[in-house]
């Protein structure tokens, strides 16, 4: 399949979707609440992008951007970005670790590290970080309640040992 | 939280179906670090297992947010320790793709050259960890002989015997050592007549085999959908080879074989690995005469800028495909960095393949998976 013919397919099944080809893959940029609908239909026939290769997140301050890298086992040479942008006050996005195994885990770490809360994930815990951080727990309990600077890989986060910073 | 002490005091921590929790780890002779696994017992089968990360966690995606282009390098030196020189070129040729900085011939032949070298270091250590994981001795020192010979051009070429750096945007930091290709060739020659004594030793060992065959089997959906990579997809007949399908530096001109099994057990994977040093003495062959003359390093500018936007390189590491993904505000450091590591993913189906197995089937499915914990971590 070549870019314009994967364009009219996903215009095809998602009209609201956009397009951004100024980077080296094509990226496509929707709505939250579309990803799981999306996932679904490129997951299947025709496209088969069934090898999620990386799923992580970007805070641009005014808001979180998740970010999936989508190839397909059957021709390597397609590959797919999906874009879409969360809130980053209330950040809640649909899993797709039923349609890939894999975002299971790398869910789990977006969860912990940007705070973003997956819906029907089947076992949302922290995965790298420890409940007790190096914050001492009256402190945690405090940020925690705030919401505030509490999520390790955010733009606005208060390192409190000072250990990052250079 | 599961804590350790608590679970050793309660002894009626028997279940409704006498189920048992054990700990293994973080400080447990097969898992190769500090690696936490929870298991759910029944008897001696497997019923749930669930790892638990972040001992050796360094935050170096964040910590990555505060230095410069070259400075972050370094860093990926100390993720994978066991592929430092694959992970460098990573990053090297990710500035280099952002900054369409030229590297000299010679630099992306020894590039391949090192790389190569490094997927059989880690291979040897592993066949020898692993052989001694399942109760062989021996293995490790036959292994370690041949590795020590890598381990001494390593510290010709750039100094060190672990965490090498001597990879840089734009090429090499410097000249590779006046004594390389002889000793390179001293070891070729010595690997190739040594690979079988492991054939006799492991390959061919009644108890090795029936240790291995039929255990751990990861199917060829599952290994798609877990997102597994490296020789752990190719033991399930998953062809992914980035050097393959989007070659970088030197392997778009050398000739090699893609190690493909199908079978999806533990032996599988350890005929992938031992197939695989093969091919990678096979491209050292090819190149270790023909390193051209010339510049080791181009013409890059004192700061390095990346262009704003999104960047994405693909390596095959010995584990597999690691990919480092940048963002970039158009600043000397990058504004978000993610690496994709192998051994993340690779993990994540651990529970998977191991559910309903012996605990004492976990040693080889574990010891097969290859992993390295810093580089799960992170």
């Amino acid at each position: 399949m070549d870019i314009e013919s994967i364009k009219s397919y996903i215009t095809a099944h998602a009209p609201e979707a956009t397009f951004d080809e100024t980077g080296e893959w094509l990226n496509i940029i929707v709505e939250s609440n579309h990803v799981k609908p999306l996932a679904a239909v490129l997951h299947g026939q025709p496209m088969q992008l069934d090898f999620l290769f990386c799923l992580t997140c970007v805070d641009y301050k005014t808001h979180l951007t998740m970010v999936y890298h989508l190839t397909s086992s059957k021709d390597r040479s397609i590959n797919i970005v999906i874009k879409a942008n969360v809130n980053s006050a209330d950040p809640i996005i649909e899993t797709v670790s039923d349609i890939w195994r894999t975002a299971e885990f790398l869910e789990r770490e977006v969860f912990e590290m940007f705070g973003v809360e997956f819906l029907h994930h089947p076992d949302l815990r922290k995965l790298i970080l420890e409940e007790e951080t190096a914050i001492a727990v009256d402190e945690q309990k405090e940020l925690v309640t705030e919401k505030k600077g509490y999520w390790p890989l955010r733009k606005d986060f208060e390192d409190p040992i000072n250990m990052i910073k250079l | 939280m599961y804590n350790q002490t608590e679970i050793i005091k309660d002894t009626t921590n028997l279940g409704p179906d006498g189920e048992l929790v054990v700990n293994m780890g973080p400080q447990h002779p097969a898992t190769h670090g500090v690696l936490h696994l929870v298991v759910t017992l029944n008897g001696e089968t497997i019923k749930k297992i669930e790892p638990h990360l972040g001992y050796i966690h360094r935050s170096i995606e964040k910590m990555c947010e505060s230095l410069t282009y070259r400075q972050f390098i370094y860093v990926t030196s100390r993720m994978d320790y066991l592929s430092s020189h694959i992970n460098n070129t990573a990053c090297a040729l990710l500035v280099e793709k952002g900054m369409q900085i030229e590297v000299p011939e010679r630099a992306k032949v020894v590039r391949t050259i090192l790389n190569e070298l490094t997927r059989i270091a880690s291979h040897e250590l592993w066949i020898g960890a692993m052989a001694m994981d399942l109760g062989a001795f021996t293995p490790f020192f036959y292994a370690f002989r041949e590795r020590e010979m890598i381990t001494d051009i390593m510290e010709d070429t750039c100094g060190a015997r672990l965490t090498m750096n001597y990879i840089v945007p734009g090429g090499l930091m410097y000249d590779i050592h006046p004594d390389f290709q002889t000793k390179v060739k001293a070891f070729v020659k010595q690997f190739k007549e040594k690979v079988t004594e492991y054939e006799d030793l492991v390959t061919g060992n009644v108890i090795f085999q029936s240790r291995t065959q039929g255990v751990g089997t990861l199917s060829y959906e599952d290994a798609i959908s877990y997102g597994c990579t490296g020789p752990v997809a190719r033991a399930s007949g998953v062809s992914c080879d980035m050097r393959k399908i989007a070659p970088y530096d030197a392997y778009d001109r050398v000739e090699f074989d893609e190690v493909i099994e199908t079978a999806g057990d533990s032996f599988a994977r350890y005929i992938v690995r031992v197939k695989e040093m093969n091919q990678s003495i096979r491209i050292i062959e090819q190149l270790i005469d023909n390193i051209p003359e010339g510049d080791f390093v181009g013409k890059t500018k004192n700061v390095l800028k990346l262009a704003k936007g999104e960047f994405y390189q693909r390596v095959e590491t010995a584990r597999g495909e690691l990919g480092v993904y940048i963002v970039s505000e158009g600043a000397t450091t990058p504004y978000r960095i993610k690496f994709r590591s192998p051994g993340f993913s690779n993990l994540s189906v651990l529970d998977h393949i191991a559910k309903g197995s012996k605990i004492g089937d976990l040693m080889a499915t574990m010891g097969t998976l290859d992993l390295v914990i810093p580089d799960i971590d992170r």
